[in-house]
């Protein structure tokens, strides 16, 4: 999809099935898999923000655990760049070999509250990472902390004080500067501002943004919010029941939207001025249950521009336009544009 | 003004805790219009929810509404104020579900888990209402289908850990409309749905408003939401109304440095924004709410003399600020965001 030498990571074909068991008289059987993930395959860029959106249950959390292998794939490879061990493929290793792996790729959770251990200072919390590598001691250590919480707008000054004295915002800092220790090359971000109010969300995500630049990092960006994603994302990739259903640079998944769910998605987000009054795709009925997914497309049920070939033909992601992929049979076809492009300057 | 239906004026709820008085609302002035929809938005802990819970006189120890009056225009000759009325008294349990209902955020806990759908909606019909068996179960399966709900009637025997969200939240909205109420409180109705179910939700509400006619106060800290379903909004912040207006008005020519804070802090799917102007600081604990002009350390207009104690004023028509300074502030920011 982009540069193939750029690419930090690229993901081929994920999966993750989830066992339903069943209890019988002679101990437990299988029934069925939830396809959480199903046949996902994309690639970020070093220095990129690849934004995941989708509504609960769509499996990007599950995608990004995958990756970070917190959990084992069904099947698919996971190919990293590390830093100093070079490409692997993180689907085929073990727990010991995913130790350096750690290094590399570091998590930013959704809640602050449940994320920090409230026992441990936030000394201990932030040299953490650093202790367990065994990376500084001492005073260097702590001259680390405090540089890592500089970096993130705390004083270091408040290091030797619990969780509990901060808020939500300044929680959501301490995650970050943690996550930011050892110097990590993707950063999985799982809604890191959903959990937080709209006045602090504005503070965390140009934080986010400043770190990304200053550090040419990597993210990916997992969040069910449109409006932070067109923010801060460099690409989109929307996925619906444990598929990618359109991805492509942000501007134009906005100005130029391929599928139809995109549409669905874009046209019921509330716009925050009472005079726009935008085109209303409604979709009937509710997200499928992974483990009973539809025929032909997941999502022709509720799709009110679907044929009969969506019902048997299951469409595969397709390049639609340069750089852009949709998995819709009529994407060329369709106008599904619900957000105008922006008048050529909006500054 | 006839065409009020509730009124609150100064309404005060402290909470009594160990560790000192959380004035959760502090002097909150609120004005509802027959059949329109006021929506209250604000961060966390503004006191949004308190106030609604207020109004049904449901605030729990140690939290207690210490002055104000909350004035019901049921009967517009003869206004009812509900904080005169005991809290558990007839008076007060006719008016709650029979005149005034409300749904919440987490249809969740709002639905019993022992009992079946219909076990409740059957309930809730004949503590207010002389029904029979039969009758109240036609009229569940009537307005189980009228709130968009396929097969009604098998819906009955469900048990709440059968159904999704966005249907746990359309029988919670049946269960309301049970009575017909002049007035529904949504507290954050839509937070813990998705969005696609969330417009499904709203569009709902709109809908079931123009038939029933009746007046919706919408609590919710989501300034999309309030875009789409308000006539008028209040804007809070720490227990105070900060400005109240109908809602184009808040939206492009908001006058209280906050709400001008709020629409600027914001991103939108819709415009690009490099960067995001974000509110200095944090919302301040409750329990030691400034001096002066509750608002001011994290304000740009702030002079010391001059905002020592707002108090709501008219700067435009049928538009009010709780900012000594709006008149001046105002002409800047008129014309609105980027329209």
């Amino acid at each position: 999809m982009s540069g193939e030498n750029g690419a930090l990571l690229r993901v081929e074909d994920l999966s993750k099935h989830f066992p339903i068991w069943k209890r019988g008289i002679f101990g437990r059987k299988i029934t069925g898999h939830v396809r959480a993930v199903d046949g996902v395959s994309f690639d970020i860029a070093r220095g990129e923000v690849l934004g995941l959106v989708g509504e609960s249950g769509c499996g990007k959390t599950t995608t990004g655990r995958v990756i970070l292998r917190a959990d084992t794939p069904t099947g698919g490879e996971i190919h990293f760049t590390h830093s100093e061990l070079g490409e692997m493929d993180l689907a085929q290793l073990s727990r010991d070999e995913l130790q350096p792996v750690w290094q590399n790729i570091q998590l930013i959770f959704q809640d602050p509250y449940s994320s920090l251990n409230p026992r441990m200072t936030l000394e201990q919390i932030v040299s953490e990472p650093l202790r367990n590598y065994n990376v500084l001691e001492g005073s260097a250590l702590r001259d680390r902390v405090a540089e890592l919480l500089r970096l993130v707008g705390l004083r270091p000054e408040v290091m030797s004080r619990y969780p509990h004295a901060f808020s939500g915002g300044q929680r959501q800092r301490i995650g970050i500067a943690r996550a930011l220790a050892l110097n990590p090359q993707l950063l999985i971000c799982d809604e890191p501002v959903s959990a937080l109010d709209v006045s602090i969300q504005a503070q965390i995500l140009n934080l986010l943004k400043d770190l990304q630049q200053e550090f040419h990092l990597t993210y990916l960006f997992i969040s069910h919010d449109l409006s932070v994603v067109r923010h801060i994302c460099d690409r989109v990739a929307v996925m619906y029941v444990g598929k990618i259903v359109e991805i492509s640079e942000t501007d134009k998944l906005f100005s130029e939207t391929q599928h139809p769910y995109t549409e669905a998605l874009l046209s019921s987000a509330p716009t925050p001025d009472p005079r726009v009054r935008r085109k209303k795709v409604r979709l009937q009925g509710e997200v499928p249950d992974p483990a009973n997914p539809p025929s032909g497309c997941y999502f022709h049920p509720r799709c009110v521009h679907a044929r009969e070939r969506c019902k048997t033909d299951t469409p595969l992601l397709r390049e639609t336009r340069p750089g852009h992929w949709s998995a819709c049979h009529f994407a060329e076809e369709l106008d599904l544009t619900v957000v105008p492009p922006p008048p050529a300057d909006s500054a | 003004m006839s065409d009020t239906l509730l009124e609150v004026r100064d309404l005060h709820v402290n909470f009594y805790l160990t560790e000192g008085i959380v004035r959760a609302v502090a002097g909150v002035n609120l004005n509802l219009r027959n059949g329109k929809t006021l929506g209250v938005v604000g961060e966390s802990g503004c006191g949004k929810s308190v106030t609604a819970r207020a109004i049904l006189n449901m605030v729990q120890r140690p939290g207690r509404i210490d002055q104000g009056e909350i004035l019901w225009y049921g009967d517009p000759e003869r206004p009812l104020d509900i904080v005169q009325l005991g809290a558990g008294g007839q008076e007060v349990r006719d008016l709650r579900w029979g005149e005034i209902a409300m749904i919440f955020q987490e249809p969740m806990t709002s639905l019993s888990p022992v009992h079946s759908i219909g076990n409740q909606m059957v309930e809730a019909i004949r503590l207010h209402r002389n029904a029979s068996l039969a009758e109240a179960t036609e009229q569940s399966i009537e307005l189980l289908g009228r709130v968009g709900l396929s097969q009604p009637a098998r819906l009955l025997d469900a048990y709440r850990h059968e159904l999704s969200g966005g249907m746990r939240q359309r029988v919670m909205i049946a269960m309301a409309l049970t009575c017909s109420p002049r007035l529904l409180i949504a507290d954050e109705p839509t937070t813990a749905l998705d969005v696609t179910t969330q417009s499904q939700i709203l569009d709902l509400m709109r809908d079931l408003q123009d038939e029933y006619g009746m007046a919706i106060l919408f609590i919710t800290h989501d300034l999309g939401v309030i875009a789409e379903m308000a006539d008028d909004v209040a804007v809070m912040y720490l227990g105070k109304e900060v400005e109240v207006a109908d809602v184009d008005t808040i939206f492009h020519h908001a006058a209280h440095p906050y709400t001008q804070a709020l629409l600027r802090s914001i991103p939108r799917h819709d415009i690009v924004t490099e960067r995001l102007e974000s509110i200095l600081g944090n919302v301040p604990d409750p329990y030691n709410i400034p001096p002066g002009c509750a608002f001011h350390p994290r304000c740009h207009h702030y002079v010391p003399e001059q905002c020592a104690s707002p108090e709501l004023i008219e700067v435009g028509s049928g538009q009010w600020a709780r900012c000594a300074r709006a008149h001046e502030i105002l002409p800047a920011a008129s014309g609105g965001p980027a329209s």
